[in-house]
């Protein structure tokens, strides 16, 4: 058939060109095998890793930080939950609109507003940034309420640092403030990225930085497309900062800082059998919460111009000079080299010539003859000028350095300044001049170039109240939960003889009439304190001022006062604290600075029984125990 | 034997027809679109709301249209070819006065009881009028310009409508369909070298009419990190997906990439992405198999017809299967642009589905008549 034969030559025709088109499907469906194999064979492992990447986030779960506690465990440094709510900026479409949004119900400030569009810019958009923190429960319900209208934004909640006693320990245990660019210099911690992470500023926060930080914990968790956590994966929660104890006794740091509340002043309190720091208070402080917060310009200003000099802690790092507390250092100099017999009267008529130049004493008219005890019982400068020239300033300067002037002390403070104990081999190396006389004589009475801290002068006191064992202060009692070795204490071989002179001129000053702290002798039956005020210049007075007659205190503006010291211990009869206070600018030592020393020595002498059995059972838990001084056998004092 | 009496009678009861029809056929689309039932359970979470259950249904309804189609002769489908093709040009026209527009362009008519793409509907249509065309004509004729014009104008038509929805992949389907009939039906190499050369040579014309996001697809495809978190999105977690998947997959309902929504259109365009990245190169290696073995029935089938009509209308059915299946799997595999073209049987949609069946439906037609004979004429030409 015609038609058949046609459709053959079709269906032949047609066969060839379908298998030609069947034979290209093949081909292209070979493309596609072989693409899939080099997707899901060959470069599998990389696509997996991808898709790992993709899926798990791996989210940064900062410690707890230590808290730092006193001796009987009170808080002086926690942390407290911190409302706060931070934005995820690849969240949101919308910053602007977002910020705007919350800022009706979080006032958000311009300059934040700047720093989060800047930061939005710089940084990766899965960093979260801190938009507000510190929020009142109330509005940070708020906030929770309105979640979803503020896309990008997080409710949080987070730890913070917090300081219940705010300025009254602002110097010892320091702050924790927001990290800089150059805490990120060289550490590789990631917690430092983490928004809102605090660091240890100053003080123990600082000094204990790493012990206090901890270890960062994480969060490996599965995310969606949108960064929407679908389930934790694992989490390994890190390790919380150690604890750190202090030698501090609150409730006598809060004693003094109360006393001296409103005065520039500085109280040190050491134990003077193992050096350990009962209470250092600088006055006035300042709030540390401000700085975990953040301050305000105004804040900031009002601390640094303040002429109280708040932020300086001045038990470690003011210079003074030490005055008339120096004499014991002179005294025992001369009795070491024996220039002069204790027993010795020198004749005091007020002044002494050296060449063209008078050598005044305090008191106008003398004070008669005097013999060692009686010259530190009344403060006399003459008697103290006559030792000095005797023994010679080399001789007092090696004194110095081993009643511990003249150089650091604290083993585990920071900031800490070394005073200054001149020599003729100082002058000379650093002014090329030789030493002059008159300079001795200056520095017998603690004046000229003589400094010292409040520290040191407390530990000088402790080591003349231990009878001359080199008792190193010391601040940080444990570091989670294992407690600190004592420093190595050596003693200074000093006579005991010499050490019982000088602790009876100490006594006499407290408790015998004509002492210049006779009243401010403890109000206490059977426990009395030594001491030895001082009053250190801070101008010179000139002749003629003196011969119109020298300006009292209270007319001088506040700035050129004397500064009021005041170093003594208690109690006498079983010496077992050491304190030493100035007052800025106070005045006379024996008006400004005893009462206080009076008043905290008290309280520290009359702590709660219960207290003070704290106390002694964590002596006698033997942490303490090389000491090796006798007559500090325990329980002796009621 | 059967056949033969079939064949002499030139008439078939309904049993003879039911008994006629490849099962084993049937049974092949099912286990295709049964993947698909598993990855949409999958894809909703281990749920067959949304997807699943009304994927199904829309299976049932075209394996309905499939049988009906394929109980009807070749003959009917013959007289039906022009009227056919005219309907669903209306269909496009009416789409451009009262389609809806989804994702920029303008696709959908609303029937009611579900939107129609005009554009699925026309590559039946124009394989029906394309073959019709060549089946009336006599074969030395096929090569001669005066009659290759009309089988051009039959493509040009529709895919200038289709171009101006604007829908760039179906245009270059329903071309690709229409020259493959006019190549199976014997045009001289001649044309198709020149009409190669001539392809290649439009290129920078067709790109000058493309629209912006047409070009940024070309861009994308040609550098997916040029914008890793926009258009090339897309291709990149699709890679991230299948190439996690490795070997034997992650597991049914494991797929990470899918579940954690980085993979988008999941339960559409990259349903072969999740099932890749869920069952591995194994799971991606079977289900094209079973493509494979579809298209190799469809060609057997084809070349055992005894007309001209059945054997182009099967074969470019099957060419048009074959393009959706390429076309998705290299898109998905960044092989080629992200083009909106679904994995037929698979992909959650209606449309194509039913526009599948019903090829289906008339391949299977010409299957069950394969022994009859199909006089010219009876036509409009």
């Amino acid at each position: 058939m015609a038609l058949d034969d046609r459709d053959a030559d079709k269906q032949k025709l047609f066969s060839r060109r379908a298998a030609i088109l069947g034979g290209g499907q093949v081909a292209l469906f070979a493309v596609l095998a072989g693409r899939m194999y080099y997707l899901q064979v060959i470069e599998s492992q990389q696509y997996e890793i991808l898709a790992e990447e993709n899926r798990v986030n791996v989210r940064l779960l900062p410690p707890l930080r230590g808290e730092i506690l006193d001796r009987f465990g009170e808080k002086l440094a926690s942390n407290r939950q911190n409302f706060r709510v931070v934005l995820i900026p690849e969240q949101t479409d919308d910053v602007e609109g977002t910020l705007d949004k919350l800022s009706e119900i979080v006032p958000i400030s311009e300059r934040t507003r700047k720093r989060l569009l800047r930061d939005v810019r710089q940084k990766r958009g899965f960093v979260p940034l801190t938009v507000a923190e510190n929020l009142e429960w109330e509005t940070f319900a708020e906030v929770n309420v309105h979640t979803p209208d503020l896309p990008g934004m997080q409710p949080e909640v987070g730890d913070t640092r917090h300081y219940p006693y705010g300025e009254d320990l602002a110097h010892v245990v320091g702050y924790v403030a927001a990290v800089t660019d150059r805490d990120l210099e060289g550490a590789d911690d990631p917690l430092l990225q983490l928004p809102g992470f605090r660091v240890g500023r100053s003080g123990v926060e600082r000094l204990l930085e790493n012990e206090l930080r901890g270890r960062a914990g994480n969060s490996r968790v599965e995310v969606n497309a949108f960064g929407r956590v679908i389930r934790e994966l694992a989490k390994n929660p890190g390790t919380p900062g150690d604890e750190v104890v202090l030698t501090l006794d609150m409730d006598i740091q809060r004693y003094a800082t109360e006393r001296v509340r409103g005065e520039s002043a500085s109280v040190v309190v050491m134990d003077v059998l193992t050096g350990e720091l009962v209470s250092i208070v600088s006055a006035p402080g300042f709030d540390p919460n401000l700085f975990n917060v953040g301050l305000s310009q105004a804040e900031w200003d009002g601390l640094t111009n303040n002429e109280l000099n708040p932020l300086v802690n001045k038990t470690l790092a003011g210079q003074y000079p030490p005055g008339s507390t120096y004499k014991m250092i002179v005294a025992l100099a001369a009795l070491e080299a024996g220039v002069i017999s204790p027993h010795r009267k020198i004749n005091c008529t007020g002044k002494v010539k050296l060449g063209s130049h008078d050598f005044h004493c305090w008191k106008r008219g003398g004070h008669g003859p005097v013999n060692m005890v009686e010259s530190i019982q009344q403060s006399c400068n003459v008697y103290f000028y006559e030792v000095g020239k005797r023994v010679g300033i080399d001789k007092i300067e090696e004194m110095s350095r081993r009643f511990g002037l003249g150089d650091q002390l604290a083993v585990d403070m920071a900031g800490e300044k070394k005073g200054l104990v001149p020599s003729r081999g100082w002058k000379r190396a650093t002014t090329g001049i030789s030493w002059q006389q008159g300079e001795t004589l200056n520095a017998s009475i603690g004046q000229g170039y003589v400094l010292t801290t409040p520290l040191q002068l407390a530990t000088m006191t402790a080591r003349i109240a231990n009878g001359g064992i080199g008792v190193r202060p010391w601040l940080v009692r444990s570091v989670g939960g294992r407690l600190r070795e004592m420093p190595q204490a050596v003693p200074l071989g000093i006579s005991p003889a010499h050490m019982k002179i000088i602790q009876d001129g100490m006594d006499a000053v407290v408790n015998i009439p004509g002492g210049t702290a006779f009243r401010s002798r403890l109000p206490l039956e059977d426990l009395t304190m030594a001491g030895k005020t001082g009053t250190a210049l801070v101008r010179r007075i000139s002749r003629e001022e003196r011969a119109r007659g020298v300006l009292k205190n209270e007319e001088l503006p506040w700035k050129f006062r004397d500064h009021a010291l005041f170093v003594g211990y208690g109690p006498v009869a079983d010496p077992r604290y050491s304190i030493a206070i100035i007052i800025d600018h106070g005045g006379g030592g024996s008006r400004a600075a005893a009462p206080v020393a009076k008043d905290i020595m008290t309280h520290v002498l009359t702590r709660d029984p219960m207290r003070m059995a704290a106390y002694e059972q964590i002596r006698r838990g033997g942490d303490v125990t090389s000491l090796d001084v006798p007559g500090t056998q325990m329980g002796e004092r009621g | 034997m059967v056949l033969e009496a079939i064949s002499r009678s030139g008439r078939m009861s309904l049993v003879d027809k039911l008994y006629e029809i490849n099962w084993v056929f049937v049974l092949l689309l099912t286990a295709i679109a049964s993947v698909g039932f598993a990855m949409l359970y999958s894809a909703a979470d281990g749920s067959f709301d949304p997807w699943a259950s009304r994927q199904m249904v829309r299976f049932g309804m075209g394996m309905a249209i499939l049988l009906v189609f394929a109980l009807v002769e070749p003959r009917i489908w013959l007289q039906l070819a022009y009227p056919a093709y005219g309907f669903a040009l209306l269909l496009l026209i009416a789409v451009e006065v009262a389609g809806t527009t989804g994702m920029g362009a303008t696709r959908w008519i609303n029937l009611g009881f579900m939107q129609l793409q005009p554009s699925e509907l026309m590559k039946i249509t124009l394989a029906l009028a394309l073959a019709r065309y060549y089946h009336v004509l006599e074969q030395d004729r096929v090569s001669h310009p005066l009659y290759l014009l009309p089988a051009l104008a039959l493509i040009a038509l529709p895919v200038a409508l289709v171009l101006r929805q604007p829908d760039l992949g179906t245009a270059l389907l329903l071309s690709v369909v229409g020259v493959s009939i006019i190549f199976m039906a014997g045009l001289s190499w001649r044309y198709i070298i020149a009409a190669g050369a001539g392809a290649l040579a439009a290129i920078p014309i067709v790109w000058e009419f493309l629209h912006p996001y047409q070009r940024e697809r070309v861009f994308t495809f040609l550098d997916p990190s040029r914008d890793p978190l926009g258009a090339g999105y897309h291709t990149t977690q699709a890679k991230i997906a299948l190439g996690s998947g490795g070997v034997w997959g992650k597991g049914f309902m494991e797929g990470t990439q899918s579940h954690l929504n980085f993979l988008p259109e999941k339960q559409t365009d990259f349903i072969f992405v999740m099932m890749s990245e869920e069952t591995g190169l194994m799971g991606g290696l079977a289900l094209m198999g079973l493509y494979a073995a579809v298209l190799g029935f469809a060609f057997t089938v084809a070349m055992g017809i005894r007309h001209q009509f059945g054997r182009l209308l099967v074969a470019a059915l099957a060419v048009n299967f074959f393009l959706y299946v390429f076309i998705n799997v290299a898109m998905v595999m960044g092989l080629i642009p992200v083009v909106g073209v679904p994995l037929p049987l698979v992909s959650y949609g209606g449309s194509a589905m039913l526009v599948i069946m019903a090829g289906f439906g008339l391949l299977m037609s010409m299957y069950v008549h394969r022994g009859e004979e199909l006089p010219k004429g009876g036509g409009i030409i």
